[in-house]
This record gives structure tokens, C-alpha cells and sequence, in this order.
């Protein structure tokens, strides 16, 4: 309850676990609001099929809420006039000089308030991917002061969670992106680090997962707990295993 | 599918015409956008397709060479390991053969409905769209873009519209100065979001509707690496182009049958958890008369006086920038055929 996680991935693409959070928590009973900024709706409609979960009927039943931000973005930019329905779009930053997330957040705010009728447990935010915004001119300042406002809201006032996936890469000379990925890791409860591997391709092992839980922000003076994996994706799952234990070895 | 030109842009155009030629023999629609060159012409240039019979009887040739089998008396354990194909194996047919020394006839066009947008025709109309602080020729492309996906529907908005196409979009040298970007000529650009904002809401243009698209950068003048990270973040498919004219490599006896090495940085993984694998990521290419090929990058055997090759540390280096993208690569998708 109440907890931030942060998923990072260097040199490979880290979407498998976005997409087993959000099947994980709607198969939990929660009340997920899902800001997918990277892919559109019918790709993760598919994956989660094939996980079990099905997003279209999620959504019907109140369960999900889903912003698509590509669709959002089109929308915006070429939508006519008479669809502006009274609520500005989420992602208005795009059009405006005014580089402030207040749009999205209010979008993510209405979306997991409880309403009298939901029988959901905790609400969920899942953020696919963080790194986007800034591509779309949000000032990394911005986007930090997005993910503050979230976890006052979602984390302490209605005790729910958050997911966020960013990108990192470790000669990256992208300084914004750097920055706030440094300032996510210092304030979250959990980080997944999915990396490719340092010894280059590999048929049987796609990458290694790092889990650190910063056990150390409990102020009980203890250190981090990390724990290294490596994984397997197929096509309706993934395995994970030691180090140098995949099958492909034994 | 986004290709980072090499340093002449000779071959990434060589692609770029391909790509389009593919959308002829196939029937699909064709948007060609260029601020260089008008659009007219570069379809002029379009290799025109090999005919089925032709390139049976070139395979049968060199599938006659190969046949000569001696038995290995050193090396005997290898005598079990198939042949190693150099390209990929062609008994699955898939996309089109380009003869590279003809250009397409005319009579290939009339079938099939090809837009322009050429730059410098279009500087004189005014964007409707709000071009939220975006570069105002990115913003006219894009509203180009959007109105023949409409008008045409490929967005599925006409549900009259029985048969369904495909519209292949191809963008020459984006990011060049000749867009009005100067994100290829100096280290803080005075807008650096103009071109991943383009990216996005073009990725949200072509999601949404039947379309397919490529796009050549000079990746090589930018110098804000950042950018480029960007736009491998935004893109499907990256693929770089490096190619051997002015380089050492020209020289180097090990480069000598190969013009260029293809950099596969990125395949999509799109409705799946996973994506294809191939064997191997380590990719040339050549310009013979006729064919442009991209095969699997062979050495020769190191035949030399000295222990070791003299430049291992260059292939090392290649190395580790072939193989530390993305887990995998992806079986081309049909916009990747020749």
C-alpha cells in the first residue's frame, strides 16, 4: 500500500513488466488508471489476452482507465473546436508555451478518485513511459513536480500505487533524462532494473533484472536488499533464474 | 521504420527508393515528402522489380557454384554444420527483387495514387493546425499527412470504402537544414524538441490508421546525442547505415567485398512480449550492378603472416555496438523488404 514503484531499463526494452503490473493489479481487483504514452491501446489489449486479462472489459466495467496518448495527442492537435467538451485535454502541454503537467495530473486525479459505488481496492497509477514527456517539451522540473503531485495524492491520501517506466542508459548525454531518473530512484520504495546483458546478445537469456527494495528509506538503518535475476521472455510469459543457471547452461 | 543515413546518404537513398518500389509492386498508396528534391523525380528514379523468371535462373547459377563439396580432412567436425547461408535463405518468398541499374516504367504508377509534399512548394500555405511551438515545416507535413489519411481513408473513417489500402510514407532527410531545423548544425539547437514532437504525433498518425512509414535522418550531423536517443526511444525500427566510402575501412582487406555494415539498433516489439530473433547481428551491404544485398558480414579466413588481424579492436569495437541494442531483431516486417 501506498508504495512507489520505478521500473528502469537500459539497453532493452522493459514493457514486459509494465505489461505484467497492469494484469497483475487488474486481476488484483484494483482500480488502475493506465497513462500509456508509448504504444496504443490495441497493443496492450493483445499482450494482456495472452496474459489473461482483458483491458476492453476492464475499461467497460469502470475498472481501467486508460489514457492513450498518442490518440490523445492527434486529437489535440487536429481535433476541430467543437469537441472540446469542457475538460482540456490531459495532454495539453504539448500545444501550450507553458510547459506544466497540471492538465494530466487533474486527468489522473478525477480518475482515481473513489466514487461512492466502486467496490475497488486500492487505486493503481501506471505510467508507460516517463521519458516521453520530455521528449514532448515537458522541462524535467515539470515532470517531477507530475510524479510529487501523484504520490501525495495516490500514495499517502488514497494509500494506492504507482508504477512508472523510464528509460536510462548509462553513456546517455541526455542530461534531463539523467536527472530525473536519478531524483525517481532516490524516492522510490522499489526499483526494478532491467538491463540487457553487459556480454552483448544472447538467444536464451534476454537481460538481467536487478531488484532493489530501499529498505533504507525506513530509517531502520539497514541497507538495500538487491537481488539479480536474469530472464527469458517467450511469448506468454517470463522466466526468471539465477545468474548463469538459464536453461539453456543446465 | 526510422534509417540513419551514412555519411553520403547514398545508400540510405538507395533504401529509401526501395521501400517506395516495394509500394508499387504491391499496390499501395505512396506519400513521398522531401525538402531536397522534388518528389516527382525521386519516383523517377525507382529501381524497376526483377520478374520472377530472371532471378530464379541468378539463383539457380550460384546454387550450381556452391554444390562442389570436398570432403574436410582437417576440420572434419565442421563437415555436419549446414552450409552457412550468407543471406537470408530465399526459399520463402517475401516482398520483391529490384534490378538496380533500370528505372520503373511508367505504366507500374497508373495503378496506384501517390501524394507529394516537396518544401519548398508548400512554404506559401499557412498551417491550420495549431502548431503548438512545433518547427512550422515539421507542422505542415504533418497536416499534409493527416488530411491524405482522411481524405483517403485510411484511418478507417470512411466506412463506404470496401477495399482497404496500405499508404507507404516516406520522409527524406528529416532534420536537415533544409527542413528548418537546426539540430544537424549546431550543439544547443534553438528548439530541440521540434522533431521528437513531430515523431510523436506522427507515430500517433500512423498508429491510428493503414499506414506504414520510413524516414532517413543524417544522424551523422547531429550533435546533440541526446536527440538522437530521443528518436530511437519514439521510433519502431532504427536502422544505421555506415557506409565504407572516405573511411578507413574502404581499404581494409577484411571490408573488401562489402561497401557498408548495417546497424540494426532497434526492432519493434509490437502486440507481443517478445519479437523474432535472428542468428546473427552482424550485417553488410553491397552494391553489385544490379542488386543491392545485405547479407551476414563474412570474414575471410586470416590468411596473413601476422598472429593476429590488425584491426580486431575495430571489429571488437563494432562488436559491442551490433549487440548491445535491443535483445533481438525482428524478421522484416513488409515495409523493411527490397
Amino acid at each position: 500500500q501506498g508504495k512507489f514503484t520505478l521500473l528502469q531499463d537500459t539497453r532493452t526494452d522493459g514493457s514486459f513488466l509494465v505489461h505484467h503490473f497492469l494484469s497483475f493489479y487488474l486481476r488484483a481487483g484494483c482500480k488502475v488508471c493506465f497513462v500509456a504514452l508509448l504504444q496504443s491501446f490495441s497493443h496492450y489489449n493483445i499482450v494482456a489476452q495472452k496474459l489473461g486479462v482483458s483491458l476492453t472489459a476492464a475499461k467497460e466495467r469502470g475498472q481501467l482507465v486508460f489514457l492513450e496518448g498518442l490518440k490523445s495527442c492527434v486529437d489535440l492537435l487536429f481535433g476541430e473546436e467543437e469537441e472540446q467538451s469542457g475538460q482540456p485535454s490531459p495532454l495539453q502541454f504539448i500545444s501550450e508555451s507553458a510547459s506544466n503537467l497540471k492538465a494530466l495530473f487533474d486527468f489522473v486525479r478525477t480518475s482515481l478518485a473513489p466514487a461512492g459505488s466502486d467496490s475497488w481496492k486500492g487505486p493503481v497509477l501506471l505510467v508507460d513511459d516517463l521519458s516521453v514527456l520530455l521528449s514532448l517539451g515537458a522541462a524535467p522540473v515539470a515532470v517531477l513536480d507530475f510524479i510529487h503531485y501523484c504520490r501525495v495524492t495516490v500514495c499517502s491520501q488514497l494509500k494506492g500505487n504507482i508504477v512508472v517506466l523510464v528509460h536510462s542508459n548509462e553513456d546517455s548525454e541526455d542530461e534531463e533524462n539523467k536527472l530525473v531518473v536519478n531524483s525517481l530512484c532516490h524516492h522510490s520504495d522499489l526499483i526494478l532494473w532491467v538491463e540487457g546483458l553487459a556480454t552483448g546478445f544472447c538467444k536464451d537469456v534476454h537481460g538481467q533484472i536487478k531488484i532493489i527494495r530501499r529498505v533504507s528509506l525506513e530509517l531502520t538503518a539497514e541497507q538495500d536488499l538487491i537481488q539479480i535475476y536474469q530472464y527469458k521472455i517467450q511469448d506468454k510469459n517470463v522466466t526468471f533464474f539465477a545468474r548463469g543457471l538459464s536453461a539453456a547452461v543446465l | 521504420v526510422f534509417t540513419e543515413e551514412d555519411t553520403y546518404g547514398l545508400y540510405s537513398n538507395l533504401l529509401f527508393k526501395y521501400f517506395l518500389a516495394e509500394g508499387v509492386v504491391c499496390g499501395h498508396d505512396l506519400f513521398v515528402a522531401s525538402a531536397r528534391e522534388h518528389p516527382d523525380n525521386i519516383l523517377k528514379e525507382l529501381p524497376a522489380p526483377l520478374l520472377d523468371d530472371t532471378r530464379r535462373n541468378e539463383l539457380g547459377e550460384e546454387a550450381v557454384v556452391v554444390k562442389s563439396e570436398d570432403s574436410m580432412k582437417i576440420a572434419w567436425r565442421y563437415q555436419n554444420l549446414p552450409k552457412m547461408e550468407a543471406s537470408p535463405t530465399t526459399s520463402t518468398k517475401f516482398g520483391h527483387y529490384y534490378d538496380v541499374s533500370k528505372t520503373m516504367s511508367p505504366e507500374l504508377f497508373q495503378s496506384i495514387k501517390w501524394h507529394s509534399f516537396y518544401l519548398p512548394e508548400e512554404l506559401s500555405v499557412q498551417p491550420k493546425m495549431k502548431t503548438c511551438n512545433m518547427n512550422s515545416a515539421y507542422a505542415r507535413l504533418l497536416e499534409s499527412i493527416q488530411r491524405i489519411i482522411y481524405q483517403e481513408g485510411f484511418d478507417g473513417s470512411d466506412p463506404q470504402k470496401k477495399q482497404k489500402n496500405i499508404l507507404r510514407i516516406g520522409i527524406q532527410s528529416l532534420g536537415s537544414m533544409l527542413w528548418g531545423d537546426d539540430v544537424c548544425s549546431s550543439d544547443t539547437p534553438e528548439d530541440i524538441h521540434s522533431l521528437t514532437k513531430f515523431l510523436y504525433v506522427l507515430r500517433g498518425l500512423l498508429r491510428k490508421s493503414l499506414s506504414a512509414c520510413i524516414i532517413t535522418v543524417p544522424a551523422h550531423l547531429i550533435q546533440n546525442k541526446a536527440i538522437m536517443e530521443r528518436v530511437t526511444n519514439l521510433s519502431d525500427t532504427v536502422v544505421g547505415l555506415e557506409s565504407f566510402i572516405g573511411s578507413e575501412r574502404e581499404t581494409n582487406p577484411l571490408y573488401k567485398d562489402y561497401h557498408g555494415l548495417v546497424h540494426v539498433h532497434q526492432i519493434p516489439r509490437l502486440n507481443s512480449l517478445i519479437c523474432d530473433v535472428s542468428d546473427t547481428k552482424d550485417l553488410a551491404f553491397r552494391l553489385k550492378r544490379k542488386l543491392f544485398t545485405i547479407e551476414r558480414l563474412h570474414l575471410p579466413p586470416d590468411l596473413s603472416d601476422t598472429v593476429s588481424r590488425a584491426s580486431k579492436q575495430d571489429l571488437a569495437e563494432s562488436a559491442k555496438l551490433l549487440s548491445s541494442g535491443c535483445g533481438a531483431m525482428a524478421i522484416g516486417k513488409k515495409h523493411l523488404d527490397f
